[in-house]
């Protein structure tokens, strides 16, 4: 798989973005007329949902800011480049694990990696391992149990790593 | 400059940035990218927020029942279109498994909640690229199938 140019893709995301917010404003306008309560119930969830991100938004691009600053480019494509190996994978793999808060909100970060050089192969395990969110596992362990959490968390994990390989396939 | 001189370059030697510089030129690419990003988000939770009131919110015990391999199937399909916290769905998977759903099913559902994401797919097609996305999400959805198999397979074994 081909990735694209960060410069590239920053601008066609810039004003396709803004046509897919119109949209969505369109839709929101068009849910108001045909259905009214649910467009309230609508706007309320998306209000709570705004605010519930931004601590996290202004976390991710406060790590943006510092990896713009910070980071060599050299260092990524050593960690989680395309000759990053096993190494890779165990980082991208760790770093989904320990990542907090709604999966969206790591796509401009990962986008900044890419074009930086970090492989999609890991963008993609770095994705999948965030399905093992370790802030939740005492609520999975008292509904299903210790064995079922523990046997779950480590197939999740081993997707993660099948994901990737199967990305490689196509990088 | 006779030929046998070396050539003087005319142009000097580019000053290395300032520190202040540095932060600068990395203060203005943050903005740029904050400044793609934020429209995307914004159409993105407007979507979910339509998603939320307009899907369902309770899924019926009553759409399982068939063979294991199908109701995977069907756990895998509905995660995938649900959106929400991961919390919701132990909790609804919970509430399958004490109705009779069989544990795949509420595996896959599990699984597929948080891997594969169909109201996020614009966002993510449009900071990742179409086909980085399409590809993951798809392959996210087999996955979370034949890892709801596999934890089922695992658990039998182990007890």
């Amino acid at each position: 798989m081909k990735p694209e140019d960060g410069k590239q893709q920053g601008r066609r995301s810039s004003r396709t973005g803004w046509w897919f917010l119109g949209v969505a404003v369109i839709l929101q306008l068009v849910l108001t007329l045909v259905a009214p309560e649910a467009a309230a119930k609508a706007r309320l969830v998306s209000w709570r949902l705004i605010k519930g991100i931004v601590p996290l938004l202004l976390l991710v691009f406060l790590l943006i800011f510092l990896s713009n600053l910070l980071l060599q480019d050299r260092w990524i494509r050593r960690f989680v480049g395309r000759s990053s190996g096993v190494r890779g994978y165990a980082v991208a793999a760790l770093a989904g694990i320990i990542s907090a808060g709604p999966i969206y909100v790591w796509y401009p970060l990962l986008q900044d990696m890419r074009s930086k050089g970090m492989k999609d192969a890991l963008i993609a395990v770095f994705l999948y391992n965030r399905a093992v969110k370790l802030q939740w596992l005492p609520i999975l362990v008292g509904y299903f149990g210790i064995e079922y959490t523990l046997v779950l968390s480590f197939w999740m994990v081993i997707a993660g790593l099948v994901q990737g390989l199967i990305f490689e396939i196509f990088e | 400059m006779t030929k046998g001189e070396p050539r003087v370059h005319a142009r000097p030697n580019p000053q290395p940035e300032t520190r202040t510089q540095v932060v600068i030129t990395a203060l203005n690419k943050t903005r740029r990218m904050f400044l793609n990003v934020l429209p995307i988000l914004a159409g993105m939770l407007l979507l979910i927020g339509a998603a939320v009131a307009l899907l369902p919110q309770h899924i019926s015990a009553t759409l399982f029942g068939g063979p294991a391999l199908l109701d995977a199937f069907k756990g895998s399909a509905m995660g995938s279109i649900a959106t929400g916290m991961p919390v919701f769905s132990y909790v609804l998977g919970k509430g399958l498994f004490d109705a009779g759903v069989g544990m795949t099913a509420v595996t896959a559902l599990i699984l597929s909640w948080v891997t594969v994401g169909m109201v996020q797919l614009p966002a993510e097609s449009l900071l990742l690229g179409h086909r980085f996305a399409l590809l993951r999400n798809a392959v996210s959805f087999a996955l979370s199938f034949v890892t709801a198999l596999l934890v089922s397979w695992t658990l039998g074994v182990l007890s």
